[in-house]
């Protein structure tokens, strides 16, 4: 178990206080938000949809970047979990008039927030926030630049074990834009961390970071070979601005080559899985017959999304002051 | 003013001495070395017992603030003094830039009026560092700089960098440059390798310096013969120093100095996003710290600078990527030189001389010695005194330093520029004698 005073997500009694990377995390942390998660998964499906966990406490969204999923996500969570939420969208208000993100964090403690669910363009702004604020405020990252996004990857592992439980044999590709991406970082440290043998990164090499295999990751450039016998293909979704220009020349040719047809599928596992964190791009990553097909477990990740994300705030929320 | 510091170590690099004698300084000039003049009658006697005396340490890299912040070159002098160091070079990446002989006057007289270190301007290589016209090279000379510099990455107009390396050339003009690829640097803010992979931070990748270095040798060479004297400021991968290996045997005239920082860090250090940790050149791996500590050892690299950058706290406490670069160095180059100096066990003689002699040479002075009749710049420290870094025992603005709550072991005394005594420090109660 890594040293908690050396990790900064965990207070003195090595208790989540903060979950801001799956980098370190501690397999027990994992196994018991996994757990934590399935306990929730009941209660959307109430006639009364909510548990009074974090009745009275504050909960606040702080989106330096718009995402109207995660933020949805995270409101639903917070609010089943009984929560008060606010919604901030700091990309227009505080950022534009020049405050600068402490003041901006300062000012929403004074306004006794308890929790702080943040986004932001730059990997390391939920870290730098976490080293700022009052001890008894947790910071839940909600992604940071291409760094992490630890809730994602915590609910593409609850989806895996969801219908492939044995990790000890399993095979996973995570196909496409790996260089700028935060879920696939996320998804390999869990992976890794709950002892899947065989991660793959799969994609061209100018969509590949440097260092995939100290994180024992396999690296593939063709999407034949990279989920040959694959138990879990996890497709990324391509941003738009990357779809043609220095990295790659079209969408087109991305899709003959990366594209996740059902012709392609059938190199992996007959029994695979397909996942994508959405939002999904039709036909240029995902063919819609593979997105809408039996293999497909995309859907059921957004409602596993919800129990996890409540884990997560539950979990945290629970811990002792920092330090 | 008479000076005689009396049973201190004296190193010179430059006259390979390394014992314990006097040393006599009057009229500004070091007036002897273990032996006073002649007639000579100190007015001050300095107990240099236990202490180490060398020459001024020289860097070849500190942002003094000026022009821009009025009032900040005294702070920065002070701190240049605290740190030993009795020269520094100014880069032109001021605001605004050193391209006009009226700025580097005015620059100039404040630095007489702040009673500092040597201040030694460099000027702009292009009007307004925009690499698209040459600045007045041979006036901003005349007016007291010591050279040319580009400072950021290498102009895009590579026609415009080869005119201006044949005008320099013309009046035997040194040049610094840094060897960076603006395109292939793009937005980076890290090091390639597995640190920056797993943070997710785009990249600085080192082709980003090493087909500069080519780019810069080639259009050294085509300046013609003898070629234009370059410097190169700040190297930073294993690959750039075997570049420049190269170039030296073939004989070009090139420098080459590394910052302090990257002789110590490596990209892990930069841990959870310590802002304190972002650099311009960008921390890279191991291998390529023990190739630049291999080039210091061996007298490839010819000087270690500070790459002094004080900056507001404020603009630090701000994502990795958003945070300003750079940090406050002038006040921990001599503790960390030293520092280097005992992990690799390189002796104190050369390890001096590479912020001493070594950047004189660069600079083409011939201070940076002890040798009688040059110049008194003398720094006397305690080489056992340890110290911790924190906001209050920083003189200067920048309290940016990832080296903030460390201790560090040697501690400047007493600082000697042109023979008068412009820095001294009291002991710490309790500090070892």
């Amino acid at each position: 178990m890594p040293d908690p005073v050396l990790n900064p997500q965990l207070n003195a009694d090595g208790e989540l206080h903060h979950l801001l990377s799956l980098d370190g995390l501690p397999r027990g942390i994992v196994e018991r938000i996994l757990s934590t998660a399935d306990s929730f998964i009941g209660v959307g499906s109430r006639e009364v949809k909510s548990v009074p966990l974090l009745r009275g406490r504050s909960v606040f969204n702080l989106f330096f970047e718009n995402s109207t999923r995660t933020r949805t996500t995270f409101e639903i969570a917070a609010k089943r979990l009984s929560a008060d939420v606010f919604n901030l969208n700091i990309a227009s208000s505080s950022a534009a008039k020049g405050e600068s993100l402490l003041d901006t964090i300062n000012n929403l403690t004074a306004m006794q927030a308890d929790l702080f669910v943040v986004r932001h363009s730059q990997g390391g702004a939920p870290h730098l926030i976490a080293g700022h604020v009052a001890p008894h405020v947790h910071v839940i990252n909600a992604g940071d630049g291409r760094h992490a996004h630890p809730t994602q990857g915590l609910l593409d592992l609850y989806t895996i074990r969801h219908y492939k439980p044995d990790f000890a044999a399993l095979s996973v590709a995570i196909v496409g834009d790996i260089l700028h991406s935060r879920v696939a970082r996320s998804d390999i440290h869990a992976l890794r961390a709950l002892g899947v043998p065989d991660v793959r990164a799969v994609g061209p090499l100018t969509l590949l970071p440097d260092g995939l295999d100290e994180l024992g990751v396999r690296v593939f450039t063709s999407l034949q070979e990279g989920i040959r016998d694959c138990d879990v293909v996890i497709m990324l979704r391509l941003q738009n601005e990357r779809m043609s220009g220095a990295l790659l020349p079209s969408a087109a040719e991305y899709f003959r080559r990366y594209g996740l047809t059902p012709e392609a599928l059938r190199a992996a596992k007959p029994d695979c899985i397909v996942m994508h964190p959405g939002p999904m791009n039709r036909g240029i990553e995902i063919d819609s017959r593979v997105a809408d097909g039996a293999h497909s477990v995309i859907l059921p990740q957004v409602t596993f999304g919800i129990a996890v994300r409540m884990a997560v705030l539950s979990i945290a929320a629970s811990s002792a002051r920092f330090r | 003013m008479r000076i005689a510091i009396e049973a201190a170590r004296l190193i010179d690099p430059a006259a390979n001495l390394d014992r314990v004698a006097g040393l006599y300084l009057a009229d500004g000039r070091i007036a002897g070395v273990g032996q006073a003049p002649a007639g000579f009658v100190a007015d001050r006697r300095i107990d240099g017992r236990g202490l180490i005396a060398a020459p001024g340490l020289i860097d070849l890299c500190a942002r003094m603030r000026e022009p821009g912040a009025d009032g900040a070159l005294r702070i920065e002098m002070r701190a240049a003094l605290a740190g030993g160091v009795t020269g520094v070079v100014c880069p032109p990446d001021t605001d605004p830039p050193l391209d006009e002989p009226g700025l580097v006057r005015m620059l100039r007289q404040r630095s007489r009026e702040a009673a500092g270190a040597r201040l030694y301007p460099l000027g702009a290589l292009s009007a307004g560092l925009k690499g698209q016209a040459l600045a007045q090279l041979c006036t901003l000379a005349e007016v007291g700089c010591v050279a040319f510099a580009q400072s950021g990455a290498l102009p895009d107009d590579r026609g415009t960098l080869l005119s201006a390396l044949r005008y320099a050339r013309t009046y035997d003009l040194p040049v610094w440059l840094r060897p960076l690829d603006a395109t292939l640097a793009a937005d980076g803010v890290a090091g390639e390798g597995a640190v920056a992979g797993r943070l997710g931070l785009p990249v600085v990748p080192a082709v980003a310096e090493t087909v500069a270095l080519h780019t810069i040798f080639d259009l050294q060479r085509a300046t013609g013969q003898p070629p234009v004297r370059i410097h190169l400021c700040r190297l930073s991968s294993g690959a750039g120093i075997d570049l420049l290996r190269a170039a030296r045997r073939e004989g070009l005239p090139v420098t080459a100095d590394v910052d302090i920082l990257h002789v110590h860090g490596v990209d892990s250090d930069v841990g959870h996003f310590d802002s304190n940790w972002r650099l311009d050149p960008p921390l890279r791996t191991e291998r390529d710290r023990a190739a630049i500590r291999a080039a210091l050892a061996d007298g490839t690299i010819d000087a270690i600078c500070s790459d002094h950058a004080p900056t507001a706290l404020e603009d630090k406490l701000l994502p990795f990527g958003e945070a300003a670069v750079g940090a406050s160095g002038l006040e921990t180059l001599l503790a960390l030189v030293l520092s280097w100096a005992q992990s690799d066990k390189v002796p104190l003689l050369r390890a001096l001389e590479l912020v001493t002699r070594g950047a004189a040479r660069v600079l083409g002075e011939d201070t940076g010695t002890l040798l009688a009749g040059r110049k008194a710049d003398v720094v006397l420290f305690d080489p056992t005194e340890t110290w911790t870094v924190n906001p209050d025992s920083l003189l200067s603005f920048g309290k940016n330093t990832p080296y903030l709550g460390h201790q560090l072991t040697g501690r400047v005394r007493t600082t000697i520029v042109g023979g008068e005594v412009r820095f001294e420090r009291t002991p710490a109660a309790g500090a070892s004698a």
